[in-house]
């Protein structure tokens, strides 16, 4: 089987013009950065690839992640992970309820119970499973939302400017958290960023991209 | 099913409307089977026309209408150019917030019973002042005039249209161009007049126009403060269809249709008007005049604005005195003694009338709520929003006078020989609810960021997992304002429930209206009141219930 992300000729339309072409395979623990300044469409690439485009946007080309064609599967059973600059943490759970609802229906409630509390450990977070995620700082915020597109059991990585908002010390750490998980558990990663230290750090090949329709 | 909805949603508000008209039109051209007639004949319209009020009653309708929609316009305009962003503004928010939900009828009682000569204001100020000590003769309620009428629906309409407005400012960025207009050296309410203002004008033209159709045609309202010889002409229809005598509706049908034409020009003329300012506002835009009279402007639309307040809080103060008061010689400006006789008399009655309206409005808002939600979720997932003719259809309803279809689909129903009761007067509620339903939720949905959505897909879980647990929890301080809002629209529906329920349906409104015309201030203090609390209540529930709920949850409550 051909594990990774495999971009076919992927081209972003909007009004028919071309916004973005990208033709690209990512191999497992590899990351890939695209590049360019804002509003050439880089957060339009991802919408394409986690099936959310909006229907102001034509897509064409061919998303292949370990060997099935997802195109046109339905954006909850492709089974991409994404982070975004903002946690995205759901205001009205618990820190613990919030990796729950990623981790996949099934096994007993006392064993979830034990993933979510051994996975909080894992990034010092122990015993936090009952915080309101509002009374978390930027950088325990940035590492629950990692904790819970984790345990969803992600095949592939998407990260959408993910480390922006964070300060420059805690950018470092959360970011190279995040590719050695990566790495670890043999994740594509895509990585859309304007940052060229997020670029250097990630170590792989770099796309930038240019605005195809100017004006 | 959910792409259904939409097409379903307008059916539900849309058909009865068109239904109505057609069972008016039928028998103003003289056809009404129930009654053996049949037409076409435009005896019905003779007969209108034969009628020594009908210029009396369409010039008061129109009179009253356009000049309570423009004093509030005037008011609401001015007070947010002069004080949008200061405390005051924010004090007069919340004060005026919770009145919006008071029904009309109710603040319509309250009013009366600050303003008539044995009222309030005339007790306050006698003998001491006036000299009076037996309540002065002079016609201050049902002016022939209609200028009661006039300050009736103006204190009704101040906070709708100023809550419309601050909706609408939240998209028009007022302070910075505010600020911009300062350092250009323009003052502060010229400089938002100029700026801001039409911006914001283009947002609330529909709340306007809804406000200019009601105003023109409200019925309860007008039995309370408006004149009766000749009463206004949506009186006047009410008063041709509940005759005896079923030719009189033929009459009724015509006049109706005569009310519709008279809106329909009432909203020509606003629009023409629009224009005219319009033309004027740029050339004194261009003028690059920096503004005289600001101070003294800003100063007089507080003030109006907090009468406005004042004359509904101190009419609903009004009521409780009333409901508590025995004997009240005047001038006394508190009663003689207090009792408990009314509430004793007119509680249990009051009571029982109260679940029928909670029943009937819990029924209506949970219908309207399903399709709204549905309708939203249905847009959200198609990824199409409503466009601007859809929102048209939207306000058609509210756009169309109750008293043009109403009475129509009343007639209607007779003719089918449908059961009038219960059903009917639920179905005909929800045209009305429905729209307020869509308006207030519908921002709030919308405003949601759907990155979460694209989260929530990301981590597996389905779009209608992402429905009732993200979406709908997340937003349950929204739902349940728009659920209040649907409850107080549906309590304070007079001409809905007393045509469509054909006497068989009573609400708390029905009620109250029907002791206007006795007199009983106590009863009607009692049953104003309980109007009153029918539509505060679910308003104070949606500020606590979330509050409760989410209470360890502070990233809902920013």
């Amino acid at each position: 089987m051909n594990k990774g992300l495999i971009l076919r000729d992927l081209c972003i339309l909007r009004d028919e013009l071309p916004l973005i072409e990208v033709d690209y395979d990512i191999k497992p623990g590899e990351v890939l950065t695209v590049m360019g300044p804002s509003g050439v469409g880089k957060s339009t690439l991802l919408a394409f690839i986690t099936g959310t485009l909006p229907s102001v946007f034509r897509g064409m080309g061919t998303v292949i992640l370990n060997g099935e064609d997802i195109t046109m599967r339905p954006p909850h059973k492709r089974r991409i992970g994404i982070l975004f600059q903002d946690d995205l943490l759901f205001p009205h759970m618990s820190v613990g309820a919030n990796l729950a609802f990623g981790i996949p229906a099934g096994g007993s409630m006392s064993s979830r119970g034990g993933t979510i509390d051994a996975a909080l450990v894992d990034v010092g977070l122990g015993g936090y499973s009952d915080r309101d995620p509002a009374t978390l700082s930027g950088g325990q915020k940035a590492r629950v939302a990692l904790v819970r597109m984790l345990l969803s059991d992600p095949n592939a990585l998407l990260l959408d400017e993910a480390f922006s908002r964070l300060d420059a010390e805690l950018r470092a750490q959360v970011r190279d958290l995040v590719f050695r998980v990566a790495k670890e558990r043999e994740l594509p990663v895509l990585m859309v960023t304007h940052d060229a230290e997020d670029a250097k750090a990630a170590g792989g090949k770099i796309i930038e991209l240019e605005s195809l329709s100017k004006g | 099913m959910l792409r259904l909805l939409p097409a379903l949603t307008l059916l539900v508000m849309l058909g009865p409307v068109i239904a109505g008209l057609w069972g008016t039109v039928l028998p103003a051209f003289g056809h009404l089977p129930a009654a053996g007639l049949s037409g076409p004949t435009l005896d019905p319209f003779r007969m209108l026309f034969d009628w020594q009020g009908l210029g009396a009653a369409s010039r008061l309708s129109l009179i009253t209408g356009l000049i309570a929609t423009l004093l509030s316009l005037i008011i609401v305009a001015f007070i947010t150019a002069g004080w949008s962003g200061t405390r005051s503004f924010r004090v007069l928010e919340r004060l005026l917030s919770p009145l919006l939900s008071v029904p009309h009828a109710a603040a319509a009682f309250g009013l009366a019973f600050l303003i008539m000569p044995s009222g309030w204001i005339a007790r306050l100020i006698s003998p001491t002042l006036t000299r009076w000590d037996r309540p002065p003769d002079v016609l201050i309620l049902q002016d022939p005039l209609g200028l009661a009428m006039i300050a009736g629906l103006v204190i009704k309409e101040v906070p709708f249209l100023l809550l419309m407005t601050i909706a609408a400012m939240g998209q028009a960025q007022p302070r910075r161009s505010l600020r911009v207009a300062q350092a250009l050296g323009y003052g502060r309410l010229s400089g938002w007049l100029k700026t801001v203002f039409p911006r914001v004008y283009s947002q609330i033209r529909l709340p306007i126009y809804v406000v200019l159709a009601y105003s023109m045609s409200v019925v309860d309202v007008a039995v309370i403060l408006g004149p009766s010889t000749p009463p206004t002409l949506s009186v006047q229809i009410v008063k041709w269809m509940s005759d005896p005598d079923l030719s009189m509706r033929l009459t009724g049908a015509a006049a109706a249709l005569w009310q519709l034409a008279l809106v329909v020009c009432a909203l020509g003329l606003w629009w023409l008007g629009e224009r005219l300012v319009g033309r004027w506002g740029r050339h004194w835009i261009a003028s690059g005049r920096r503004g005289q009279f600001d101070a003294p402007i800003c100063i007089v639309s507080l003030g109006l604005g907090a009468l406005s307040a004042g004359a509904v809080l101190f009419g609903i103060f009004g009521l409780i005195v009333w409901s508590f008061a025995g004997f009240w010689s005047f001038p006394n400006v508190w009663p003689d003694t207090f009792t408990l006789r009314s509430w004793d008399r007119h509680g249990p009655n009051a009571l029982a009338t109260l679940g029928e309206t909670f029943l009937v409005a819990g029924i209506v808002v949970g219908l309207a709520l399903a399709l709204v939600l549905g309708c939203l979720e249905a847009e959200h997932r198609s990824g199409r929003s409503l466009s601007r003719r859809g929102l048209w259809l939207m306000y058609l309803p509210l756009l169309v006078p109750q008293t043009a279809f109403l009475p129509g689909l009343q007639t209607l129903l007779l003719n089918v020989g449908a059961d009038i009761g219960r059903l009917p007067v639920i179905f005909a509620h929800l045209v009305f609810v429905l729209p307020y339903v869509f308006l207030s939720l519908g921002d709030p949905w919308r405003s949601w960021d759907v990155r979460l959505a694209t989260v929530a897909n990301a981590l597996g879980a389905s779009p209608n997992r992402i429905f009732w647990q993200v979406r709908l929890p997340m937003l349950t301080r929204p739902i349940l304002t728009s659920v209040a809002v649907g409850i107080a629209v549906s309590v304070g529906q007079y001409l809905a429930t007393l045509l469509i329920g054909g006497g068989r349906v009573s609400t708390l409104t029905t009620e109250a209206m029907a002791l206007a015309s006795g007199g009983d201030r106590r009863a009607i203090g009692v049953y104003g009141l309980m109007q009153t609390f029918a539509a505060l209540v679910p308003f104070t529930l949606a500020l606590l219930i979330p509050t409760l709920l989410w209470r360890n949850r502070r990233g809902l409550h920013e």
